[in-house]
């Protein structure tokens, strides 16, 4: 591996992913070829073993997943790429993960659908998938970049999430952050805080140990195959000790420990960023959040992936023409940042409205009039040809001089 | 012999097996039993460190037998028992591997992972419970289904051809393969130890008998009748050689059909890591924690 310097490098979002999973640790992949994911394939078939670590290319998306399943349980930090008709076969054994709490990170590189669709086209039709697409009420953790240096550092901390919550986290990239290229100054691995699986407090063969007894955070100490432990995983609802359960109060609390885990850490997890005006951060400027009421005439954007770099471009000019707008960008998909859309309605209560701009017909969209509740309008723009947004579309749409 | 850490002291079969959790599901006169004991006994002969065995099963009766054996084990998704192991043994190529299968998880749903993982010739071994039917989901035909018999989804007669699942593993390019019977308990532990002691990838068929399922809709009601058909239709390899095709009409094959020397996939990967300039130690080439 190159040392990495303090200069810039002009990185794609596929190699900004490939090099931030080895920084996070990552040293197993499996995978199989698809547009526009490949290059993380690629990437990874040639810096993996650099580091010690193991590349397959395995003969289906199926069989890719469930490699990444095993090989975590055999203690290595591993993770999968694809796209959309690769992350619907992947689906079932993504469940898996979530049900037998193995960690693992999926890449889903969001090309326009559904089906085949248009494979070389970026689209972000995969947002409700990423949330509901295995069967069951499971947990899942997914975030989403918005440029090459946000795909370093998203990849990294969806590993560190997946390996302290024992949970699935999906990277939901879209077609145009993989491919475009950015100058980006990568942070000095010593700069790069990692995240490791909880490991048991007893040892192997000690007779209280139990493989899924959940530690004060709801998450099991995960023991590595191979270590002594000796104990089962099953995709079946199962008791502490990893044995099959029959329905029933047990079964119950197994699905509801699932989701508190991830739920408890619902405030660190949902991250979002503000524009507005010359302000921009992970927070309202002072003050701002109690502008409640003096919202008439305010439009307040809410965007994620490629999409938002043209919001923000939009919402930065229109700012200096004097229009009165603001920018949510969510970084975080799942926990949905419900606090952050609430925020943003009062911004925008008083006469203003939420415009959120996306490539779907509306799945976050009604993610947002849900966590709203009626506060303010809420109007969506979106486009499912396969093309990006332009800022001008959303200036357009946020002054209403677009033609009908 | 390394006596499994239970603390009770005992190296028989039972101490590899997790005997709190039965009673078992298999119902009487099920053979899977047999199988499974078979593949314990080849364990012990070989005295392999039950902390380093791994079983991976898919999902059917066979499947089971992973929750039964006192190793880590993970009973995975409906076909994919072998990509799971595969992950698990590049990840730590030091495992003993062993995957748990049926006929159905095996050659219908997980025919692609079954294919590919005799081409790639990494060192698992496969042990397929195959009982000719889904037993797990009372009675349906599978790819084992014989020509004409009758199941819950043939209720005329099947109309499909079974696979030669041993010369479809040879096809493959899996380096070692076999079949045994349930009827011949001691030659099936004698194909699964040889299925062990063989580096690269290794297929082992167990014809087993499905009597609630697959014997009373065949006019074999009970165990015994099938049994008694294994016994009645084996025919030991080298006595096949010299049989022609009429003779060997009905009948099927047991014994070792392959047992060769090739390159083991983790091995060629291990020369992939040299080859790309990894030079620090640590196990299975894992690097030091951190970086």
């Amino acid at each position: 591996m190159p040392r990495r310097a303090d200069r810039p490098a002009l990185l794609q979002g596929n190699e900004a992913c490939a090099r931030g999973a080895v920084t996070a640790g990552v040293r197993f992949f499996a995978g199989y070829p698809i547009t526009p994911s490949s290059e993380i394939a690629e990437i990874l078939a040639r810096l993996l073993p650099q580091v010690g670590g193991k590349f397959i290319q395995m003969e289906d998306e199926i069989a890719s997943m469930a490699a990444v399943i095993g090989a975590s349980l055999a203690g290595r930090k591993a993770m999968t790429a694809t796209s959309g008709p690769g992350f619907s076969l992947k689906q079932e054994n993504i469940g898996y993960a979530a049900m037998a709490e193995v960690p693992c990170v999926i890449v889903n590189v969001q090309r326009a659908g559904p089906s085949t669709g248009l494979p070389t086209s970026p689209a972000q039709g995969d947002v409700m998938q990423a949330r509901w697409g295995t069967h069951g009420d499971h947990p899942v953790v997914v975030m989403c970049p918005s440029s090459v240096k946000e795909t370093y550092d998203l990849v990294i901390e969806c590993v560190n999430w997946s390996e302290v919550l024992r949970v699935p986290a999906v990277l939901l990239m879209d077609e145009v952050v993989a491919h475009m290229r950015e100058n980006v100054i990568l942070p000095r691995d010593d700069d790069v805080v990692i995240w490791d699986r909880p490991a048991p407090d007893l040892p192997p063969g000690h007779p209280d140990f139990l493989a899924y007894r959940p530690g004060p955070d709801d998450v099991p100490p995960m023991a590595r195959f191979g270590d002594g432990y000796r104990y089962h995983v099953t995709g079946l609802h199962h008791d502490e000790r990893g044995y099959p359960l029959h329905q029933g109060s047990k079964a119950e609390e197994l699905v509801r420990r699932l989701h508190r885990k991830v739920e408890r850490r619902r405030r660190e997890l949902t991250k979002v960023e503000w524009t507005v005006g010359e302000h921009s951060g992970p927070a309202l400027p002072e003050g701002l959040a109690e502008g409640r009421g003096r919202g008439a005439g305010r439009t307040v954007v809410v965007a994620y992936g490629a999409v938002a770099r043209s919001a923000e471009e939009a919402c930065r000019g229109l700012a200096a023409e004097g229009r009165d707008v603001a920018l949510l960008r969510l970084v975080t998909l799942w926990p949905f940042p419900d606090e952050a859309c609430r925020l943003a309605a009062g911004l925008a209560a008083g006469g203003g409205e939420i415009l959120v701009v996306e490539m779907n017909l509306g799945q976050v969209a009604r993610e947002v009039e849900r966590a709203v509740g009626g506060r303010c309008p809420v109007r969506h723009y979106g486009r499912v040809d396969g093309e990006l947004i332009t800022p001008a579309e959303i200036a357009a749409e946020i002054t209403g001089q677009r033609g009908s | 012999m390394v006596a499994p850490e239970d603390g009770s002291g005992r190296t028989d079969v039972l101490s590899y097996l997790r005997v709190d959790r039965f009673p078992h599901l298999w119902c009487p006169g099920c053979g899977h039993g047999i199988v499974l004991g078979a593949l314990v006994r080849a364990i012990m002969r070989l005295e392999l460190d039950p902390r380093r065995v791994v079983v991976v099963s898919g999902i059917g009766c066979a499947a089971r037998a992973a929750g039964y054996l006192n190793f880590d084990g993970v009973h995975t998704t409906h076909g994919r028992a072998i990509a799971f192991a595969s992950g698990i043994k590049l990840a730590r190529p030091e495992l003993e591997v062993i995957v748990i299968t049926g006929d159905g998880d095996l050659a219908a749903i997980g025919g692609n992972h079954f294919v590919h993982a005799c081409r790639r010739n990494m060192g698992i071994t496969v042990v397929c419970f195959n009982n000719s039917i889904y037993g797990m989901t009372s009675g349906q035909y599978s790819p084992m289904t014989p020509y004409h018999a009758m199941a819950t989804t043939a209720p005329y007669g099947h109309i499909e051809r079974p696979f030669d699942l041993c010369a479809l593993a040879a096809g493959c390019g899996a380096t070692y393969v076999a079949r045994g019977a349930a009827y011949f308990p001691a030659r099936l532990a004698d194909y699964i130890a040889g299925g062990l002691r063989h580096k690269g990838f290794a297929f082992i068929e167990a014809v087993t008998q499905c009597p609630t399922y697959f014997g009373r809709r065949n006019k074999m009601p009970r165990g015994v009748d099938l049994l008694r058909w294994q016994k009645e239709r084996a025919v030991p390899v080298e006595r096949a050689a010299r049989m022609t095709p009429e003779e060997l009409e009905g009948k099927f094959t047991v014994g070792v059909f392959r047992d060769a020397e090739e390159l083991e996939y983790t091995e060629e990967y291990d020369r992939i890591i040299a080859l790309a300039g990894y030079r620090e130690g640590g196990e299975s080439g894992c690097p030091a924690p951190g970086r």
